[in-house]
């Protein structure tokens, strides 16, 4: 069938028949109605709204961008933009001898430094649980934060990464986006940092524009000859 | 505004109410979507000389914690009218009215907005009545429908609300000032178009059951013009540019 996309808005029916109601969709009788302002896409046998506005809420295994608000004697306390804070053990820094009384948190972690972590578990009875014990994760030492709007991250991905792929070939700047809409960019120009950041943000002003990938690219380009 | 003018005629041999307007015709609603950058979500509504704002925060940490719901997310309204909202400085203080206004619009809005989805946190609407001219409850409910929407909370439907009324013997729809003083009935609803369901349903006054009937009717049909323009404000804000929809 056809992957039809439509602009919708709360109440908005999207279409009817027996589909499979997925993100920000749900089913009253045989009429599948949107539940978020956003774009619709139909699948074979699954709607979807990819929304447009709304706040962060976790998903187990996404990488987030956080920043350390306090701790106490055993963990701390990461400010993801969401409306839960996200929790940091302590023995995911300090390894599994971690004693309360011989090692001080703060020698690792301070209250405003970032860290790229992910999301270890979360449910609806607890706070998020994140780690940071991986491969690329961990304190965010250099590099600019760029907040964007959580909903646009999926955009400024792009299909299979071209957008972000596209920007960091241009600019030259490592791109490091946490799903949570917060996005630490350093490069090794200044030029190409601001160009980064640039292009960071106009996806974000212009993330229900269709052919963005093109304006994006036309952006980076004029940007280098001048 | 102010006193009751006795010699006040409010439907006239023509057919025409006392601003102009024919029996079912509402006033002029403008809304608009955003426009406040600190809140997660506003809205703006002018309904007839009404003009109200509406800021939406949320879904976020509940203050004080034990309000907050550990099976759901919670909701919080907040209407206000500014002291020079109405002629006579209204005392800023959340009077009677205003609580029972809040009230009625927490509950109004609560099966719209899904919040099983946040458990543990709140939504808080806060709405300023800067100037009023009768029927703010509903534009209210009008604007923080659009407002949530706004901030991207999910909602099985939009609310939109319209009163309905009688006034010289005859059903009206979008009562007035001077229409809700010096009439005989006033009837606000809030409802859910796509959804087909009521959520705010008031009456203050006398009415037959077939006045009654006709009063419904008349308001849902009120209510459709608004949702129309609700729908309207945000896809100017989300999908302008000279998009197709």
């Amino acid at each position: 069938m056809e992957n039809k996309r439509k602009y919708v808005i709360p109440g908005d029916v999207i279409t009817t028949g027996p589909y499979r109601p997925e993100q920000n969709v749900i089913l009253d009788g045989n009429k599948i109605i949107a539940t978020a302002i956003g774009i619709s896409e139909i699948y074979d046998d699954s709607i979807k709204v990819i929304p447009l506005t709304g706040k962060y809420i976790p998903k187990i295994d996404d990488l987030v961008i956080g920043k350390v608000v306090s701790h106490t004697s055993l963990s701390w306390e990461l400010d993801i933009n969401s409306c839960y804070v996200g929790f940091l053990p302590a023995q995911d820094v300090f390894g599994r001898d971690f004693s309360a009384h011989a090692d001080e948190l703060t020698s690792k972690l301070k209250s405003g430094d970032l860290v790229a972590a992910r999301i270890a578990n979360f449910d609806r009875t607890r706070d998020p649980l994140v780690t940071i014990a991986d491969r690329d994760l961990g304190k965010i030492d250099s590099g600019t934060l760029v907040k964007i709007s959580p909903s646009k991250v999926p955009r400024l991905i792009g299909k299979r990464g071209t957008m972000i792929q596209m920007i960091e070939m241009a600019t030259g700047a490592a791109v490091t986006i946490g799903q949570n809409g917060w996005i630490v960019v350093s490069c090794e120009t200044p030029e190409g940092l601001l160009k980064a950041k640039k292009a960071i943000q106009m996806v974000d002003e212009k993330a229900h524009v269709a052919n963005l990938t093109d304006q994006v690219k036309e952006m980076l380009e004029s940007k280098g000859e001048s | 505004m102010g006193g009751r003018d006795t010699t006040l005629v409010l439907l006239d041999e023509n057919g025409i109410r006392c601003d102009g307007r024919k029996v079912d015709e509402p006033r002029r609603i403008m809304i608009k979507a955003g426009g406040l950058k600190n809140a997660d979500g506003s809205a703006y509504i002018e309904f007839g000389d009404n003009k109200i704002l509406v800021g939406v925060f949320g879904p976020r940490d509940v203050h004080p914690k034990h309000m907050s719901n550990t099976d759901t997310g919670i909701l919080r309204v907040r209407y206000h009218m500014e002291p020079f909202s109405v002629t006579e400085r209204k005392n800023p203080a959340p009077s009677r009215r205003e609580i029972e206004i809040s009230k009625v619009i927490k509950e109004a809005l609560e099966p719209a907005v899904m919040l099983e989805k946040f458990p543990r946190t709140a939504v808080d609407v806060y709405i300023e009545v800067l100037q009023a001219d009768g029927g703010t409850r509903c534009a209210a409910l009008s604007a923080a429908s659009v407002a949530l929407a706004d901030a991207g909370i999910p909602m099985r439907d939009m609310v939109a609300a319209c009163a309905a009324g009688k006034a010289a013997d005859t059903i009206i729809l979008d009562v007035n000032n001077e229409e809700d003083q010096a009439g005989q009935a006033d009837m606000p609803i809030g409802y859910m178009p796509s959804l087909e369901k009521i959520t705010l349903l008031q009456l203050d006054g006398v009415l037959t059951p077939a006045e009654y009937k006709k009063c419904v009717e008349t308001g849902i049909h009120g209510c459709k013009i608004v949702y129309e323009l609700q729908k309207k404000a945000l896809t100017d804000k989300y999908f302008g540019n000279g998009e197709s929809k």
